[in-house]
């Protein structure tokens, strides 16, 4: 029988949450990493038991974490994350060079194939790579020395490279996003990167079309149509059909089209989930009212989802790698939130339960299927 | 035998108490003691100092005797209460916060 597993990352440790393919009744498990950040978790696709985690603490640095029980019990990795040669400088909060300087990994990918294989997406934005299950690092230079890259500026989180997308359909193409310097795609496993920007708007830069510097939240994508990316940008909701060469808004009827999750239904392709966010400056759900919002269409038109989410006096934010989906049929569809609340729909997005209320608050959320 | 307090942070990454005992060997400095802690424990490499130019993180201080040791060189001898196990190599996280 088939079980789901989210793996929760929080401000004060990981959590583990368990339930059978019926997902009512869950059990939770935590805290693992207690007091540390934990900015991600995230199993390997070909062995569900191998877990790795991104902990980390203003105080006391990085600390790479992997399981091969499933998260029963954890080792650490390698920790050492050392940019190629020297690097210059990216761009300031003011406009001043600033030293590219590592300080955590927001997001780690586990390879399609190999769960000894896995990327890092770290902050000051980079990629890096480990083929020995974590142990040893090395980063892919051609990004970080991208000659755009002098001019990428942090987002309010920090320059981030917090998005990392792997074609299933071609072991060569990898799509990063980096905020806030916009989508990076590579065709040869990270060796060269090209922007993948076209399309976006973004006011808040001077050129506002321009080819990089654009604050990119999360991208989506759905395995079996790795050329369709849903993107939640800043403000816009946007979608491209040509793998990241162009993009269109979706945005549609949202109530605001600022946010910063997107994820696809594993059923249905063209069905995609956001959570609007009133702005930038007030970064909780609008009118105190928590709803998904759902487009069965790829997007444009987009219904709310309420049933079982608090409808008044909530001011929650759900961060950019705190929804997942699992693959049952119906999808499962999950999210985290500031307020430490763990939300569960079995059903699609149809009805939510809260599967925990007040774990500390929530950075990322990613589900297993497991058979 | 010298002892080191360890923040509970990394007692938890660790999984020790919340004194280390380290058998140094030489003069006892702050380089030599975290040496043989990372040696001992592995787990805390990099979360002390920098792995490459093994330089304090800004936020981890180091205390003895009532003193604070943190901008010493690390090659200075400890005191000689810590040297000899009489008193313990207190290493902190900076407070910051509310």
């Amino acid at each position: 029988m088939s079980s789901v597993r989210v793996l929760v990352g929080t401000r004060k440790g990981a959590f583990i949450l368990t339930a059978d393919a019926a997902r009512k009744r869950w059990e939770v498990e935590g805290p693992h990493f207690a007091g540390w950040e934990i900015y991600h978790v995230k199993g390997a696709p070909t062995d569900p038991d191998r877990l790795y985690a991104s902990q980390s603490s203003g105080w006391f640095g990085q600390v790479l974490q992997r399981s091969n029980d499933g998260g029963k019990t954890w080792e650490t990795g390698g920790n050492q994350f050392l940019y190629e040669g020297t690097p210059g400088p990216h761009t300031w909060y003011d406009g001043s060079p600033h030293p590219w300087e590592f300080k955590r990994v927001w997001h780690l990918e586990p390879s399609l194939k190999d769960p000894d294989m896995l990327y890092a997406g770290a902050e000051d934005a980079a990629l890096f790579t480990s083929t020995d299950a974590g142990q040893t690092w090395s980063e892919l230079p051609a990004l970080r020395t991208h000659q755009t890259a002098s001019g990428w500026a942090p987002g309010a989180g920090g320059l981030c490279l917090h998005t990392i997308l792997l074609d299933p359909n071609d072991g060569g193409r990898i799509v990063i996003a980096i905020s806030s310097a916009g989508v990076f795609k590579s065709d040869d496993s990270g060796q060269s990167w090209r922007p993948a920007n076209r399309g976006l708007r973004s006011n808040t830069i001077p050129d506002q079309d321009a080819e990089v510097g654009h604050c990119v939240h999360h991208v989506a994508m759905h395995p079996s149509r790795p050329d369709v990316l849903f993107m939640q940008k800043h403000w816009d909701v946007m979608r491209s059909d040509d793998g990241g060469e162009s993009w269109r808004e979706i945005s549609g009827n949202l109530p605001t089209d600022f946010g910063f999750v997107i994820d696809v239904n594993a059923n249905d392709p063209e069905t995609i989930y956001v959570v609007p966010i009133t702005s930038d400056s007030h970064h909780f759900v609008p009118d105190g009212k928590l709803r998904v919002y759902r487009s069965r269409t790829g997007g444009d038109e987009w219904e709310p989802l309420t049933k079982g989410l608090p409808q008044k006096d909530c001011y929650v934010n759900v961060l950019r790698d705190a929804m997942a989906v699992d693959s049952l049929d119906p999808c499962g569809v999950y999210f985290g939130t500031s307020g430490g609340q763990v939300y569960a729909s079995p059903d699609g997005g149809d009805s939510w339960t809260p599967i925990v209320r007040d774990l500390p608050p929530v950075l990322s959320v990613e589900v297993q299927t497991l058979s | 035998m010298i002892q080191v307090v360890l923040p509970k942070n990394l007692q938890i990454l660790a999984g020790v108490g919340r004194v280390v005992e380290l058998e140094v060997r030489g003069a006892a400095t702050q380089r030599s003691v975290l040496d043989a802690l990372e040696a001992s424990h592995p787990s805390l490499l990099g979360t002390l100092r920098d792995q490459v130019s093994k330089k304090r993180r800004p936020m981890v201080r180091f205390f003895a005797c009532q003193e604070d040791l943190s901008d010493e060189s690390p090659d200075a001898p400890l005191p000689e209460e810590v040297a000899s196990g009489k008193e313990p190599l207190l290493i902190i996280g900076a407070i910051a916060g509310g």
